[in-house]
């Protein structure tokens, strides 16, 4: 039978409350690139957490050349030869590139125990020309772009010789030109006999890379297949289990008037002459991949980090937004991507999240009226259906659709024309999603104009009226969603095409 | 729509009371005031109580400011130095032949302007700390004490200016009467409007509260300007018990009051703690200190005995939390969390 | 385009020091206009003897800042280890200098060794852990001096000798503090143990994940800090002969003071040490000048903290146009 370097059977793990994995199973072939691919939340990180000893699982086995191991730390896992490239923490912005490489397993001269930097500089050097890579390993980490460090980073595995690499969504914060490189480094780690596990949920990566993919989905296993075997539908069925069809709901919608209108809007480095229109009753998708600048610019909108040119217009007034308090007090709300950092406040009960917002409409010159917010909340998560069993609820203890949820029970009870969410259904499991889908459906048909900031293409497709593609900071293309297709919006995001129809 | 109704009252639970930080407090209260009626036969009576806390008051006016600072999630450490400055610009003002009633308000200004400052400064430029701002401040302010009034010393109030930190009402020290329309004051501020919701808030989440639309910079501007003005009130009460001033008054104020203030149950980490705790801590370590008093141990114990306090009542504390975290289970899912994107 | 970014962020990094030395040189030449007596051999000598003991200090501060703390302790530390060390040499005058100083650095290792485990294993913030241990260890010099100084005439010749004499015809604090630069210089750049407190401070995440054993490397610091101030302690008392309960009171803002001018970032990760003898040098020409020029001693403070002050300030506002720089040069 086939060869393994490295073998996971029957693994779970369960966080209080979260099965995070579940019975998963997992082979490894020398000089393949294995693909793992699923939704978000599908337990993917979980997954190579286990694998670099992150995280001990509760059950299961795991085999390194056919041999049992138990790996209980990262140390183990390095011992072992695996090595992970994650996109930014296991990086030092203040060291220099060399000593990045090198961290941990430091060439020393075997009398003194004195570092041998020229060594290790030359052989620093020597790593990242075998990469393509021209830059001197003396400069320091943090003035590299993201594209550049990950080639350290890659560096840093061959300098350890690692067996097995695993790429945690590498692709995700690079431009085309920087992913064909990595495609190309990839590819000749490959054929130089590493074992690749490559996590990206972009279908570009996976075609033009993988040799084999594992889908998991809800934290379980759900199979592996050969490349040759799986198309793009049968490999988006796989990881979403069902028609698609079915989660969006089906609206009725009549778009109305221009509600909102961004007019050449830029930040220096950034993002540029971003333009376009929202009605009402509509649902616009932002889309584009990640990095192409979207969540800037709608905290640009909302006031977060100011923009640097262009305007903003509210029902064909012209507005200025210097702070979240002044886009709230206008009627834009906005829902954050990091629900858990940006969104919430863990540890407080449901009722104070959800009126943080509006306390003034909650206090009588500034004495807080907990009765009326109690009430409030009362109203509006059983609006939303949120499943608790109290106002007094800590919100750490809900799941993270019902947070998601929550977020949005936050915007409703300011007075809002314009809501703008950012990768609403991220991390959130199906039966969720389409919950939140309903809610915005709803919310579109009571007239909110509405802008959702999203990577999934099914998604877009599903749920938005019209679809704006952000591609490296500008707008590549905007289409009729009913009109368009993935494959042409995909193509406006990777930028092969410049098609679409203005707004 | 959920099936199961949806409380949003919740009954009384003998629990919840009792595992109160306060009640640890209490006790201990209690058991100094034991040993301190063991130590002294005159130690039990109403005078004492009356008496005592305008020893030990004068520092109190600075808890208050600083448990919102704390649960803000900051710190101050120039509150010492921001007394010594307002006291020593007073009894300059004063002495080059201002009133003395506008000298007072010249004292309150200059705290309040110090505080303002502080906060300016952590507004303006929010990549730094507060401990590293409040930690030049500290030194700025003494320093311009020490420009104004060298070495020296300076008083020579008026007869009247004494009755703030020696006098009394009805047999209650004024002081003390001041205090508490003070801890009424900050206790209804943190406790019963939104600005104190939302002071809770920045201590937890400081970037959910800017999402929510909150004007983070304004609070914050707030807390500093009340901490100023405490430091002000400070001045005054420590300025007319000691009768004079130099400018090295109010040293190590700011460790006695984050010792108070942590000891009352506040985390440094932001967010959590209540008024109530370092109002009990103020009367604790007022006490603990007269009892040691009482049977000559020296002021340098006091300074061991303190530290010690704030040493372990953070390390109880941050046991405490950590604690909870594991048994509500969450901070388990964020182990590591930023491995991934 | 990215060249371009880098070079900016290089350009910047390197103009600081050489910033710092051209304002060193240029701030030096005023003051010898306004008083020619400030750039003799014999006034060099003083101001290096004076700044020596800050700048052992200072190394050790270097280090917490490095890994994002800060030692508020080390003014007590400092009286604790020379009321202690002065206290052996009253009761027995035979004691050999350099037992004296090792029993210093011992006091100081303990203190910094209590800290170090506050801080590294209960989680206590390092101020709140330093500020308490300030208090405490302030109280312990009263409690073992019992309030009295220890004189000139209580000391021994020997122990004196230690700041007073001198090694191969340089003062002895000098060449100490030489020394103790040459040694941090070597291990800090130069071991594997001495690069992992950079990456500690740098980013203490990845630090736990990729190996480094970040507590017991915030535990060293701190043990290193506190046995650098107990050796600062025995030479403090050794060179004004005299020890007192209230030694070095807020000695640390100073040595603080010197780093931040030295360029040691506050949010940890990124500190030199040729950084950091420009800083001290900086700050003990500000000590030493001001009298030579004629400023009341009752300045010093004052402009202490507004130097701080200033530092900080300047520091974030050379990195945010260095930020908005590389921005505005990256094109969308």
């Amino acid at each position: 039978m086939d060869n393994y370097i490295l073998e996971l059977r029957g693994v779970s793990k369960t966080f209080p409350g979260v099965r995070a994995l579940d019975n998963v199973r997992f082979d490894l072939r020398p000089g393949e690139i294995h693909s793992i691919m699923g939704e978000n939340g599908a337990g993917k990180s979980t997954f190579i957490k286990i694998i670099t000893g992150v995280y001990i699982p509760d059950e299961g086995e795991m085999l390194f050349n056919g041999k049992p191991v138990t790996i209980q730390g990262t140390n183990d896992s390095q011992k072992l030869g695996i090595a992970a490239i994650y996109q930014h923490v296991t990086s030092y912005p203040d060291l220099s590139v060399t000593e990045n490489i090198f961290i941990g397993h430091e060439i020393i001269s075997k009398r003194t125990k004195r570092l041998l930097w020229n060594q290790m500089h030359a052989k620093a050097k020597d790593l990242l020309e075998q990469l393509g890579a021209s830059f001197d390993p003396k400069i320091r980490m943090g003035t590299l772009s993201v594209a550049q460090q990950q080639i350290v980073e890659i560096a840093k595995a061959l300098s350890v010789h690692a067996k097995v690499i695993i790429m945690d969504e590498p692709t995700a914060a690079l431009s085309n030109r920087e992913s064909e490189e990595l495609y190309r480094i990839t590819k000749k780690l490959r054929d130089d006999g590493v074992a690749v596990i490559f996590i990206s949920h972009r279908m570009e990566d996976f075609e033009r890379l993988a040799d084999r993919v594992t889908v998991l989905r809800d934290a379980q296993y759900i199979g592996t297949w050969d490349k040759e075997e799986m198309d793009h539908d049968r490999l988006v069925m796989a990881m979403v289990g069902r028609e698609i069809t079915q989660m969006f709901p089906k609206r009725e919608v009549t778009i109305k008037k221009e509600i909102f209108r961004v007019e050449g809007l830029g930040r220096h480095g950034v993002f540029k002459d971003i333009s376009f229109t929202l009605h009402q009753g509509e649902i616009l998708a932002l889309t584009g991949l990640v990095g192409a600048g979207r969540t800037e610019v709608c905290e640009s909108i909302y006031g977060i980090t100011p923009f640097d040119e262009g305007s903003l217009w509210l029902n064909g007034k012209h507005i200025t937004i210097g702070h979240p308090h002044e886009a709230l007090a206008k009627g834009i709300g906005y829902l954050p991507e990091d629900r858990l950092g940006q969104g919430l406040i863990l540890d407080w009960e449901l009722y104070k999240n959800v009126t943080l917002p509006v306390l003034d409409k909650f206090s009588q010159n500034g004495v807080l009226d907990t009765h009326s917010e109690r009430e409030r909340t009362k109203e509006i998560i059983e609006l939303l259906a949120v499943k608790a069993t109290s106002v007094f609820d800590k919100a750490a203890t809900l799941s993270g659709g019902n947070q998601q949820k929550l977020i949005v029970a936050k915007l409703l009870t300011a007075d809002l024309k314009v809501i703008i969410l950012d990768e609403p259904t991220k991390g959130v499991d199906v039966g969720a999603k389409t919950a939140i889908f309903n809610i915005m459906g709803d919310l579109a048909q009571r007239g909110y104009g509405i802008i959702m900031v999203s990577s999934e293409m099914v998604e877009v497709l599903g749920v938005s009226d019209r679809t704006v593609v952000m591609k490296e900071g500008r707008i590549a293309a905007i289409f009729e969603t009913a009109k368009t297709t993935q494959e042409q919006i995909l193509r406006a995001a990777l930028g092969t095409s410049e098609e679409g129809l203005d707004a | 729509m959920t099936e199961r109704k949806l409380l949003t009252e919740r009954g009384f639970s003998f629990k919840r009371f009792f595992l109160q930080w306060e009640w640890l407090l209490v006790l201990i209260f209690l058991l100094i005031h034991i040993i301190n009626s063991f130590l002294s036969p005159y130690y039990l009576n109403v005078g004492t109580f009356v008496r005592t806390p305008m020893t030990f008051l004068d520092k109190s006016f600075l808890v208050l400011p600083m448990t919102l600072v704390i649960i803000l999630g900051n710190i101050d450490i120039s509150v010492g130095s921001t007394v010594a400055l307002s006291s020593v610009v007073m009894a300059t003002a004063y002495n080059a032949g201002i009133s003395m009633p506008v000298a007072m308000l010249i004292c309150l200004a200059t705290a309040t302007f110090c505080g303002l400052f502080n906060g300016l400064i952590l507004v303006r430029f929010k990549e730094l700390p507060a401990m590293i701002v409040t930690l030049a401040t500290l030194t700025l302010y003494r320093g311009i004490a020490y420009i104004i009034l060298e070495d020296q010393a300076s008083g020579n109030f008026p007869d009247w200016f004494s009755f703030l930190g020696w006098g009394s009402v009805l047999g209650i020290p004024f002081m003390l009467i001041i205090f508490i329309i003070c801890a009424v004051a900050f206790g209804f501020l943190l406790h019963k409007t939104t600005f104190g919701r939302i002071v809770y808030g920045m201590g937890s989440n400081k970037k959910t509260c800017l999402y929510s639309g909150i004007r983070t910079d304004k609070i914050l501007l707030w807390v500093s300007i009340l901490t100023g003005l405490m430091a002000g009130f400070t001045a005054l009460f420590l300025t007319s018990r000691m009768g004079s001033t130099r400018p090295n008054v109010a040293q190590n104020y700011e460790l006695e009051v984050i010792a108070m203030v942590v000891l009352g149950g506040v985390s440094t980490a932001g967010g959590k703690g209540r008024i109530g705790g370092p109002i009990l801590a103020i009367f604790i370590i007022g006490f603990l200190s007269y009892g040691l008093g009482l049977v000559n141990i020296s002021a340098q114990i006091l300074l061991i005995i303190i530290g010690t306090l704030l040493i372990t009542s953070v390390m109880v504390l941050n046991m405490r939390i950590s604690g909870k975290r594991k048994r509500s289970g969450f901070g388990s899912h964020e182990v590591g969390k930023n491995l991934t994107r | 385009m990215l060249n371009l970014r880098r070079n900016l962020l290089l350009r910047a990094e390197r103009f600081r020091d050489f910033g710092l030395l051209v304002f060193i040189i240029v701030l030096s030449l005023v003051i010898q206009v306004r008083n020619p007596t400030f750039l003799t051999l014999s006034n060099i000598n003083t101001l290096l003897v004076n700044a020596s003991i800050l700048s052992i200090l200072a190394v050790g501060m270097m280090m917490v800042l490095i890994i994002r703390g800060i030692d508020l302790s080390i003014g007590s530390t400092i009286a604790l280890s020379g009321m202690v060390s002065a206290l052996t040499v009253s009761l027995y005058p035979t004691i050999h200098p350099v037992l004296s100083i090792l029993e210093g650095v011992l006091v100081g290792a303990v203190v910094g060794t209590i800290i170090g485990l506050l801080v590294s294993k209960f989680n206590v913030l390092p101020i709140i852990a330093t500020m308490g241990m300030m208090n405490i260890v302030r109280g312990l010099t009263f409690l073992v001096s019992g309030g009295k100084w220890i004189s000139a005439y209580q000391m021994s010749v020997p122990f004196k000798k230690i700041a007073t004499g001198s090694i191969l015809g340089i003062n002895t604090l000098i060449f100490i503090a030489v020394v103790i630069y040459i040694i941090f210089y070597y291990f800090i750049n130069h071991t594997r143990t001495g690069r992992q407190i950079y990456a500690v401070g740098s980013n203490p995440e990845a630090a736990k994940v990729s190996g480094i054993p970040k507590t017991r490397i915030i535990w060293m610091v701190y043990i290193f800090m506190g046995a650098l101030a107990g050796l600062a302690g025995v030479l403090w008392v050794s060179r004004f002969a005299s020890a007192q309960g209230d030694t070095a009171v807020g000695y640390e803002m100073g040595v603080i003071a010197a780093c931040v001018l030295g360029g040691i970032s506050l949010a940890g990760g990124s500190g030199k040490i040729s950084g950091l003898i420009l800083g001290v040098i900086l700050f003990g020409i500000l000590n030493n000048a001001l009298p030579l020029i004629n400023v009341s001693p009752f300045w010093q403070q004052g402009i202490q903290g507004a130097v701080i002050l200033a530092a900080i300030i300047i520091n974030v506002l050379v990195k945010r146009s260095n930020e908005r720089m590389a921005l505005r040069h990256r094109v969308v």
